[in-house]
C-alpha cells in the first residue's frame, strides 16, 4: 500500500531523514516510533504531499506522491501533531467544509458526517465552536476530519499527544477500531502505546529506519532472558545452568531459603530452556520459576538506537 | 471550481466572524465620510463665491464631478492602500501559524484553488466597503448633477486597484507567519508603486516613463477622470497576475522548506 524507497530530506544543510525505506501492507497498523526530532514528522509530511522530498521516492496505492499528488492526497486522512483545525467553526460547519474539499459527493455528504460523527462520538458537540471544545475533543474532530473521504491511508502524528490517560485509551481504541481495512501509520514517542495499537513498528533514529518489524518478531528475533527459580545449592545451580549450551550471562537475583533466583540470558537465537529444566530435574533440585522475559519493547528500542551507534544509552 | 468556492466561502465567513473586516470598514467610511463632507461644503462655498460674481462665471468651472468626485476617488483609492492590507495579513499568514495550512494542502485542492480563493474572499470584503461609498455619489446626485458614466469609471478602477492591493497584500502574508510583519511589508511596498509616479522629474528620460508607468497612481488618474484605458485595464490585471504566481512560488518555497 504504501513503498517509501530511499527517503531523503534535507532542510538547507542539516538532513532531516536520510535514506528511510520501508513498505507498509494493505490493513497494517504502523507505528512509527522515535525520540523527538528523529525524523518522524518529516516523513509523515513527505507521505501526506505537504513536502517535497530531496530525493527518493514514495508510492501511496501506487501514486507518487510528488506527480500524482492530488491523487495520493483523495485516498489519505491525516491528523498532524498541532491539530490545526479552524477554530473559529462550529463542528458541523467544520466536517461539511473539510467533507465537500474532500469531494464527498453532496448526496451522501449528511450521511457520511453524520458516520464519522458516530464513530468519533461526537454528535453531543455538533453545534459548538470548536476553539472552546477541550483538547480531547479537537483532537477527534481532527480525527473526524481525516476520516471524511473514506480514506485507505490513514496518517497520524501524534494522535495521543497531550490528552489526559482517559482520552487516551479512548482515542487509542478510536484508531484500534478503524484498523482492519484502513492501512494507518501513526508516530509516537511513547513505547507502549505500539504495542497496543499497532502490528508493527519502525524505529526511527536521527533520521534512519534503525528497525522494522512485526512486535512479535521484534520480541523473539533478539536475545531472551529467563528468570529462573531453582531450590538447590546455589554455587551449584549457577555453575551448572551456566554450562547449559545456549546459555549465555548467569546472573544471580535474589537468594532464597531453599535456593536461588537466576537471571538467565541465552545466546542470540538459542532457546535452551528445554536442557535447562531437564538439568535440574536430572540434578535432583526442585524447578520452581522458569518465566520468560521477552524484550519490552524500551529494550529494543534502546538497543536498535544503541547498536547503531548515534545513541549512546 | 467548486473548492474555490467552499474555500472562498470559509474564508469570507471568517472574515466576517471575527471584528476585522467591521472594524476596517467602520474606519474607512468615517474617514472617507469626514472628506467627502469637507470636499462638498469646500465647493458648495466656491460655487456660491463664483456665481456671486459674474467675472469669476467667465473664468473659473463649476463642476461637481471634476471637484468633489474624483478627488474623493483618488481618496478612496490611497485609503484603501492603507486599509487592504489590513485585510490581507490575516490570509496566508494566520493559517502558517497556526498550522491549517499543512492540512490544507494535504486535502485533495490545488494551491492555485486555495490562492485565488482568498484573493477573492479578500477582494469581495473590499467591493462590500467600496460599495457602501457610493452613498457618497447618490448624496451627490441629490443635491447636484454627476456624470454617471466619470462615476462608473471612477469605481471600475477602484474595484481594479484594489484587486491590485489585494494580489500584494496576499503575496506578503504568503511568506511569514506574523501579521505585523505582512501588514507592514505590505504598506511598504504599495507605497513605493504608489511614489513611482512621483518620479517623473527626478529621473532621466527613457527611465522616469518606465517607472511611472509601473506606478499604481498614474493609472488611478484616468479612471477617476472617467476615462478607460485598455492600457491601464492591463495593467491591473497583469499586476494581480504577477503576483498571484509570485504568491504561489512562495507557497512552493514554503513547502519544500517544510515550515507549516
Amino acid at each position: 500500500m504504501i513503498e517509501v524507497e530511499h527517503l531523503t530530506k534535507y532542510y538547507g544543510q542539516t538532513p532531516a531523514i536520510r535514506d528511510v525505506s520501508f513498505t507498509v501492507e494493505r490493513g497494517e497498523v504502523l507505528g512509527f516510533l522515535g525520540p523527538n526530532g528523529a525524523g518522524k514528522t518529516t516523513t509523515m509530511r513527505i507521505l501526506t504531499c505537504f513536502i517535497p522530498a530531496t530525493s527518493g521516492t514514495v508510492r501511496v496505492g501506487g501514486f507518487d506522491v510528488f506527480t500524482q499528488s492530488l491523487e495520493v492526497r483523495k485516498r489519505i486522512g491525516y491528523l498532524p501533531e498541532r491539530v490545526p483545525i479552524y477554530k473559529d467553526m462550529t463542528v458541523d460547519c467544520y466536517l461539511d467544509f473539510v467533507a465537500r474539499l474532500k469531494g464527498v459527493p453532496s448526496r451522501s455528504r449528511k450521511t457520511k458526517i453524520d458516520e464519522v460523527k458516530t464513530n468519533c462520538g461526537l454528535h453531543d458537540v455538533s453545534g459548538r465552536i470548536i476553539g472552546k471544545l477541550s483538547r480531547g475533543y479537537t483532537q477527534r474532530v481532527g480525527l473526524a476530519q481525516a476520516l471524511l473521504n473514506d480514506p485507505e491511508v490513514l496518517i497520524l502524528d501524534e494522535p495521543t499527544v497531550g490528552l489526559d490517560p482517559k482520552q487516551i485509551v479512548e482515542i487509542r481504541n478510536l484508531i484500534r477500531s478503524l484498523a482492519g481495512k484502513r492501512t494507518i501509520i501513526l508516530s509516537t514517542h511513547i513505547l507502549p502505546e505500539v504495542s497496543m495499537i499497532c502490528d508493527s513498528v519502525a524505529i526511527i533514529n536521527e533520521g534512519r529506519i534503525v528497525a522494522k518489524d512485526s512486535i512479535s518478531n521484534l520480541h523473539t528475533g533478539r536475545q531472551m532472558r529467563i528468570t529462573l527459580g531453582v531450590n538447590g545449592p546455589p554455587e551449584k545451580v549457577v555453575a551448572a545452568i551456566s554450562s547449559v549450551e545456549g546459555v549465555g550471562k548467569v546472573a544471580e537475583l535474589q537468594r532464597t531459603a531453599t535456593g536461588v533466583r537466576l537471571d538467565v540470558s541465552f545466546k542470540p537465537g538459542a532457546d535452551p530452556r528445554p536442557g535447562i529444566s531437564a538439568l535440574v530435574v536430572g540434578s535432583g533440585w526442585e524447578l520452581i520459576e522458569l518465566r520468560p522475559e521477552g524484550l519490552s519493547l524500551e529494550d529494543i528500542f534502546i538497543r536498535a538506537t544503541a547498536e547503531e551507534g548515534e545513541v549512546e544509552q | 471550481m467548486r473548492n474555490i468556492l467552499t474555500l472562498t466561502q470559509r474564508e469570507l465567513r471568517s472574515y466576517f466572524q471575527s471584528p476585522i473586516a467591521y472594524a476596517v470598514i467602520t474606519v474607512f467610511l468615517v474617514v472617507t465620510g469626514v472628506i467627502f463632507w469637507l470636499r462638498f461644503s469646500f465647493f458648495y462655498q466656491y460655487s456660491l463665491e463664483v456665481s456671486r460674481n459674474p467675472y469669476m462665471m467667465q473664468q473659473y468651472e463649476i463642476n461637481v464631478t471634476e471637484q468633489v468626485l474624483e478627488p474623493i476617488f483618488y481618496t478612496i483609492s490611497f485609503l484603501s492602500l492603507f486599509v487592504i492590507p489590513m485585510l490581507t495579513m490575516r490570509s496566508f499568514s494566520e493559517d502558517k501559524k497556526s498550522g491549517a495550512i499543512e492540512l490544507l494542502l494535504t486535502y485533495p485542492v490545488r494551491d492555485i484553488e486555495v490562492a485565488l480563493s482568498k484573493l477573492l474572499a479578500c477582494f469581495i470584503v473590499y467591493a462590500c466597503m467600496i460599495a457602501l461609498t457610493l452613498l457618497y455619489p447618490a448624496l451627490t446626485a441629490k443635491l447636484s448633477n454627476p456624470e454617471t458614466a466619470s462615476v462608473v469609471m471612477g469605481y471600475v478602477g477602484l474595484l481594479l486597484s484594489g484587486a491590485a492591493f489585494v494580489s500584494v497584500g496576499m503575496f506578503i502574508s504568503s511568506m511569514t507567519e506574523n501579521q505585523i510583519i505582512a501588514v507592514a511589508t505590505s504598506y511598504g511596498l504599495l507605497l513605493l508603486f504608489w511614489l513611482l509616479g512621483a518620479t517623473e522629474d527626478s529621473v532621466p528620460p527613457p527611465y522616469n516613463t518606465v517607472l511611472t508607468d509601473l506606478s499604481l497612481f498614474n493609472h488611478m488618474e484616468n479612471f477617476a477622470r472617467g476615462v478607460l484605458n485598455t492600457r491601464d485595464l492591463v495593467y491591473y490585471l497583469n499586476f494581480v497576475i504577477l503576483f498571484m504566481f509570485l504568491t504561489l512560488r512562495s507557497l512552493e518555497v514554503t513547502k519544500w522548506k517544510g515550515k507549516a
